[in-house]
């Protein structure tokens, strides 16, 4: 791309992000406004995530994007080709390989590292946006911890459900004090954001707000001292690979009901099946 | 104002004044409340009865004058200069608000155990079987059934969702609960159901109460002390039964003469 | 079968590309249409474009409207990308739109005033009867001219405040909140409102207000005055000291007079509701102005209960280009958290149909 500067973003508007990433570092969990800009992509596409990736990238990175966990979906793409091509830098599917990982909905299956930093698209930061649309009352909720409402919510749904019906997005409190959403991760993925040795970094363009949580965090799913937070998972191996503790996507293979599960990371599926592993589809 | 004198009041505001453009709301107020007594401020409409209570609670700014508050641990605060967040914190543990509408105070989404069990949330209680059995207790005070723990305020009646209220306001054990005309709009057999079970919690609780009432018969069930307003002023206070039985000033003695006897 | 994983995303997206360009491009045979002629013959849909694409520049509108295939939001949405990526170099003084170039300008209020009523060139008063003529060449009539010499063209507003009627406008030397720059946060402020607002979609403005008419927060309008004319862009240069104009850009500017506030303390005024366009855009200036003057509803002592008297349900919704990207990114793979939902319904299904079971035989 002629005549932009290095990942789009001019420096001052970087300068801007990392100041306001700098705060969120600062304070964990808790939302930080920013000027975002806009950006080729339309809103709701990930143009928080772009932007947190452009001021935090650097010539010798390497960048990994998925979506839905995968390489190779549509916007993972289109994301992945906008920073080969405004910013140069090397790309790649491997998660080990990554120095920067670019991810909507999904945290990959591999642990990440100190070295690393991993950038989530957020569509709604608010975690209490369900419960009171009004912005100025959330800002004085979480100035207050006054977070009442939200173990109403669980409260509820146990008592309607038995147990608490909230299947992705599921509410954190980050570093003891701030409730943060975590993002549409599927609750599966929340334990993983606890104590990670990598720096979590949090872009919401159309609300303009971005968060953080620094490596080695504390970060607990809400829940009850006797309804504890547990993660669900489709009950079957990858099809693929055999992976029994991966998320997995379900996958219609007929119209009589047929279903195949495999890894919804597609990274951690290759690299197990090049080591060997072999799930029942594949199974000679 | 000595020392002494505040030493043991819970509440005291000296010289409250405020206008409504030409209206006078307040008009040099002065009140006392000492733990564990109901103070009921009795008037017509326009007499300035609900601003006070707005104005003892925080909610609303006086133009001058000052309104103490003597904590659990003795110190003083001067209401109207705290931080919102202090005096937010105050209305969810130390002090409570019973307001005429049940509906302002309730969250009509939420089952009964939910809405009481909310500010025991709020305040750090984290296990269900626990909050859910303490809010069946607290429907139990206030004479609502266990097996409605479950149900939504829509299939309350106005009487039970009063009582809802009083049990979501309660359950923190406040020590100060201000209440605006907590059965005005209810039926009169409803109303002195309701009446009876304040007076009972209120007195079992040791719950001190500034109570907002048009209504003589509501002060001199609950009350141990009346303050008399007209027009932003108190025209006279003292017990309420020698005040109601005995009243000195005339707009008073018109009350309670206006009084249709049953 | 078995399965492959299926690779070949960015394949897809380049096939898609180049089918939406055939698609853009239409039938070959049929002449290629010009970003000129859409400047010239589709005005008001590149006055639209700059208006919500927030800058203004007819010849980049038209190449959007031609990129986005007419589709003005997708248009708007090119026209804003390319606004980021163009250096601020100054601030131009408050525009005197009192100094206009007039072509059109009307009052509602008064029969007549100074300056006179204006009808210039408007749709109004023609009877919406398609003109078949038009699908074949067309030469138009000659207008009548303009005389040359316009008298001064006083607002009506300041007709209105000599008597002290109305209530003054707002003046202040302060930098005025920038919401290209600094995130909005509520209550916002009547400048980043009324930012805001200039850059909403017609059609939501259109909406919001129209519902104050119809009683949804009410506050009695009347057009004080419109005008469409062009308006000269002064800068001062640092280097100078003094303002040089640098061009003119056309505009649409709506006052609106509405019902008066007052107290027993503060005698009654009418108030305001202000409204401002690039190009030629009355339905926008209007609905603006309808939409501030709700807005301002808690400033002036009124109830604000509805929905255009909300603040933040008005100003975070009226972006079309946030909100276009959000409700189409529902077309985005959701498959994961859907996985999570299908994981639970089944769950909740399986426990549901196990405790009928042990109802049915304990």
């Amino acid at each position: 791309m002629n005549g932009y500067n290095f990942a789009y973003l001019d420096e001052q508007t970087k300068r801007m992000i990392r100041r306001a990433l700098l705060k969120a570092v600062a304070i964990p969990g808790h939302q930080i406004p920013f000027g975002s800009r806009e950006m080729p992509l339309p809103y709701g596409w990930g143009t928080g995530g772009i932007q947190v990736t452009a001021a935090v990238l650097g010539p010798d990175d390497t960048l990994k994007v998925i979506d839905q966990g995968a390489d190779d979906t549509t916007n993972a793409v289109s994301i992945r080709r906008f920073f080969a091509r405004t910013a140069g830098v090397a790309t790649t599917t491997h998660t080990a390989e990554a120095s920067v990982i670019q991810t909507r909905h999904r945290i990959p299956e591999q642990a990440l590292r100190e070295d690393q930093i991993i950038v989530y698209q957020v569509p709604q930061p608010e975690p209490l946006s369900k419960l009171e649309p009004s912005r100025a009352e959330t800002r004085r909720m979480h100035g207050l911890a006054e977070y009442g409402l939200m173990h109403v919510k669980l409260y509820e749904d146990i008592t309607r459900y038995g147990h608490v019906s909230i299947s992705y997005d599921y509410p954190v409190m980050v570093g003891g004090r701030y409730l943060m959403s975590p993002s549409p991760l599927p609750a599966f993925d929340n334990p993983k954001m606890d104590m990670m040795p990598a720096l979590q970094l949090f872009g919401a363009g159309r609300e303009k707000r971005l968060y953080a949580i620094p490596p080695y965090t504390r970060v607990t799913s809400l829940d009850f001292d006797d309804h504890p937070f547990r993660t669900t998972r489709a009950p079957h191996a990858c099809g693929l690979c055999g992976a029994r503790e991966s998320y997995l996507d379900e996958v219609v293979t007929d119209d009589r009901g047929g279903r195949l599960f495999v890894c919804s990371d597609t990274d951690y599926c290759e690299t197990r099946r090049a080591e060997g592993h072999v799930g029942t589809e594949l199974a000679v | 104002m000595t020392q002494s004198a505040h030493d043991e009041t819970l509440l005291s505001a000296r010289g409250l004044n405020l206008r409504f453009g030409n209206v006078i709301a307040l008009d040099n107020v002065d009140a006392e409340l000492w733990p564990g007594e109901v103070l009921a401020i009795v008037g017509e409409s326009g007499s300035g009865k609900t601003t006070l209570l707005n104005v003892l609670s925080g909610r609303m700014a006086p133009q001058s004058g000052v309104v103490w508050y003597r904590d659990a641990q003795g110190h003083l605060a001067d209401v109207h200069a705290m931080s919102a967040p202090a005096l937010r914190a105050l209305h969810r543990s130390d002090w409570g608000f019973v307001h005429q509408n049940p509906r302002d105070n309730l969250r009509m989404g939420v089952t009964a155990g939910g809405n009481v069990g909310e500010r025991l949330m709020a305040q750090g209680s984290r296990h269900y079987g626990n909050i859910r059995q303490e809010a069946i207790d607290w429907l139990a005070q206030v004479e609502i059934d266990a097996s409605r723990v479950d149900h939504l305020p829509r299939t309350f009646s106005g009487g039970m969702l009063q009582r809802l209220q009083i049990a979501r306001t309660l359950v923190t054990h406040p020590r100060l609960v201000f209440m605006d005309e907590p059965t005005g709009g209810l039926d009169v057999s409803v109303q002195a159901r309701l009446l009876d079970l304040i007076r009972t919690l209120v007195r079992r609780l040791g719950i001190a109460c500034v109570l907002v009432t048009h209504d003589l018969a509501v002060a001199r069930l609950l009350a141990q002390r009346v303050m008399v307003m007209q027009a932003g002023r108190v025209v006279e206070a003292g017990l309420t039964d020698q005040v109601l039985d005995d009243p000195q000033h005339p707009y008073t003695q018109l009350l309670v003469s206006s009084v249709l006897s049953a | 079968m078995a399965y492959v994983a299926v690779k070949g995303g960015e394949r897809a997206i380049d096939n898609a590309h180049r089918w939406m360009e055939e698609e853009r491009r239409g039938d070959p045979s049929v002449p290629d249409l010009t970003p000129q002629q859409i400047g010239e013959q589709l005005g008001r849909a590149v006055d639209r474009v700059m208006a919500e694409g927030s800058l203004y520049d007819p010849p980049l509108a038209a190449l959007a409207i031609k990129q986005a295939q007419g589709d003005l939001i997708e248009a708007a949405f090119l026209v804003r990308a390319y606004r980021t990526t163009l250096p601020r170099f100054a601030a131009s003084l408050p525009l005197d739109t009192e100094a206009m170039t007039i072509r059109r300008r009307i009052s509602a209020v008064f029969k007549d005033m100074p300056g006179g009523q204006i009808l210039g060139p408007t749709y109004d008063y023609t009877h919406r009867l398609l003109d078949f003529a038009l699908a074949a060449d067309f030469t138009p009539p000659t207008p009548a001219q303009m005389p040359a010499e316009v008298e001064a063209m006083p607002r009506i507003h300041d007709i209105l405040g000599h008597e002290g009627l109305i209530e003054p406008d707002e003046r202040s030397d302060a930098e005025p909140f920038d919401i290209t720059r600094s995130p909005l946060q509520f209550p916002a402020g009547r400048d980043a409102r009324l930012q805001s607002l200039a850059r909403g979609d017609e059609g939501f403005l259109l909406a919001m207000g129209y519902s104050t008419q119809r009683g949804w927060g009410g506050s009695h309008p009347f057009v004080g005055e419109i005008r469409v004319g062009a308006a000269v862009v002064e800068i001062v240069p640092p280097e100078l000291g003094f303002a040089i104009d640098i061009g003119d850009i056309d505009l649409t500017e709506c006052q609106m007079v509405n019902q008066f506030a007052g107290s027993k303390t503060q005698p009654p005024q009418f108030t305001r509701g202000y409204g401002l366009a690039f190009g030629h855009g009355e339905r926008r200036a209007m609905s603006m102005a309808l939409v501030d003057r709700a807005l301002r509803a808690a400033e002036l002592g009124e109830d604000a209960t509805a929905p255009a008297q909300n603040q933040e349900f008005v100003i975070y919704h009226c972006d079309n280009i946030e909100a276009t990207g959000f409700v189409e990114h529902l077309k985005l793979p959701h498959y994961v958290d859907f996985q999570s939902e299908l994981e639970t319904i089944r769950r909740m299904r399986a426990d549901a149909a196990r405790e009928m079971q042990q109802e049915a035989a304990p």
